[in-house]
């Protein structure tokens, strides 16, 4: 089974995230900030990590370049889904090796549609 | 609402668009009827019932069925047909059109334009190969309000997030409020949208070397499917391509097109050679 890591501060988000997940049928492992993400995938590499940018401790931009700098750490697909909405937060994400970016409020609807770009579900 | 109310809004919604609305969808009707009612001061379904039977007013029937027949569209809706475009139908033609290097495609029932757009998209990722070619994307819609939604090029931050990849959004369009996007103008130079009722005017002249007309056909009856095929068959050459919707087909409904095998919801002209097609994929 594939893996997902929901990184968020929001205990809400997390669930309605992991909602969508588990029916799209993935494993799914929570962390609530950036440090714990990292811990997360210093242990086990997961195949897909959604992440918030604005969290405590560290940020989801710092999680992801600290990622990427892991061994296999750029194999993970790493979908940003943020209320930062603006192209130039959007830029900064893409330049640090985000594969893809959801800006909330989010539904079903567009994650289904960026996993199946990224080729990780079918259309 | 009155069973006789249903029938006459929904005889009126056939006659100008060829949308059959049948009784299980009342539910939606009413839900976008009510706002057309309070535009025109009545307070209720009944009393519009009873207006347009006193009265058939245009105005009135435009925008009934101008809120019957909006439909909800997004970019790279479905994914595949735009994969098929890039990957064989615009191959196929830059070599069977090299002569004249010219392309004409035609995004029937256009709504708010997103569907034009992504294939203009692709063309411009495409744009290589397609130097010293002319491309021509038309797209139309019976709605004057969609028309005019789609000339703009303004999407929702909902809208711009549904189908297409985030690296397309940075790249062909631009920012212009917090959570509105507008396609950049060298995308909208290659599309013009236009009214046009797939019943009546079309709205567009052809030939059209590859018609989109998907999740139309299935809101018509039988005979309407069959005239509207042969209407847009009488636009493309044979070796033209229809592209219709995941639950829409030709086979029953029209002897203009056949169906190209392997490649679903893909049709060419009845008499051409789709094995061109089908074979070079294997």
């Amino acid at each position: 089974m594939k893996t997902c890591l929901i990184v968020d501060d929001s205990r809400v988000i997390r669930k309605v995230a992991r909602q969508i997940f588990e029916a799209i049928g993935y494993a799914c492992e929570e962390a609530e900030d950036g440090r714990k993400a990292l811990d997360a995938c210093t242990a086990k590499l997961p195949d897909f990590v959604l992440l918030d940018w604005n969290m405590p401790v560290l940020n989801g931009l710092e999680f992801l370049r600290a990622l990427r700098l892991l061994p296999g750490g750029d194999k993970p697909n790493v979908v940003f889904c943020t209320t930062e909405n603006d192209l130039s937060h959007i830029q900064e994400a893409l330049g640090a090796g985000a594969n893809e970016y959801i800006m909330k409020p989010f539904d079903a609807d567009i994650i289904r549609g960026k996993l199946e770009q990224l080729g990780l579900i079918e259309s | 609402m009155k069973p006789e109310d249903f029938e006459l809004f929904s005889t009126l919604v056939k006659q100008r668009s060829g949308l059959v609305l049948t009784a299980e969808k009342s539910y939606l009707l009413e839900s976008r009827l009510f706002p057309v009612a309070r535009k025109h001061n009545m307070k209720s379904l009944e009393d519009m019932a009873q207006a347009l039977r006193a009265k058939r007013e245009e105005a009135l029937m435009f925008d009934i069925t101008e809120a019957m027949t909006t439909n909800e569209s997004f970019f790279f809706r479905d994914q595949k047909p735009f994969t098929l475009f890039q990957k064989t139908l615009l191959p196929h033609l830059l070599t069977a059109r090299a002569g004249k290097k010219q392309i004409r495609i035609w995004s029937a029932a256009a709504s708010s334009g997103q569907e034009a757009y992504s294939l203009a998209m692709i063309c411009v990722e495409e744009a290589a190969k397609l130097q010293g070619w002319k491309v021509e994307i038309i797209g139309t819609d019976l709605s004057r309000e969609m028309v005019a939604r789609a000339k703009g090029g303004i999407y929702s931050q909902f809208e711009v997030q549904r189908g297409l990849p985030v690296a397309h959004l940075v790249k062909y369009f631009q920012q212009i409020a917090g959570d509105k996007w507008q396609i950049k103008d060298n995308i909208r130079q290659m599309v013009q949208f236009r009214e046009g009722n797939l019943l009546t005017d079309f709205g567009v002249v052809g030939p059209f070397d590859v018609v989109f007309c998907r999740n139309v056909l299935i809101y018509f009856d039988l005979p309407t499917k069959t005239r509207v095929l042969a209407t847009i068959s009488g636009m493309m050459p044979t070796d033209g391509f229809l592209i219709l919707g995941g639950a829409e087909t030709v086979l029953g409904v029209s002897d203009k097109f056949k169906v190209v095998p392997g490649e679903h919801g893909l049709y060419m002209g009845a008499s051409c050679d789709v094995s061109l097609i089908s074979g070079a994929r294997g």
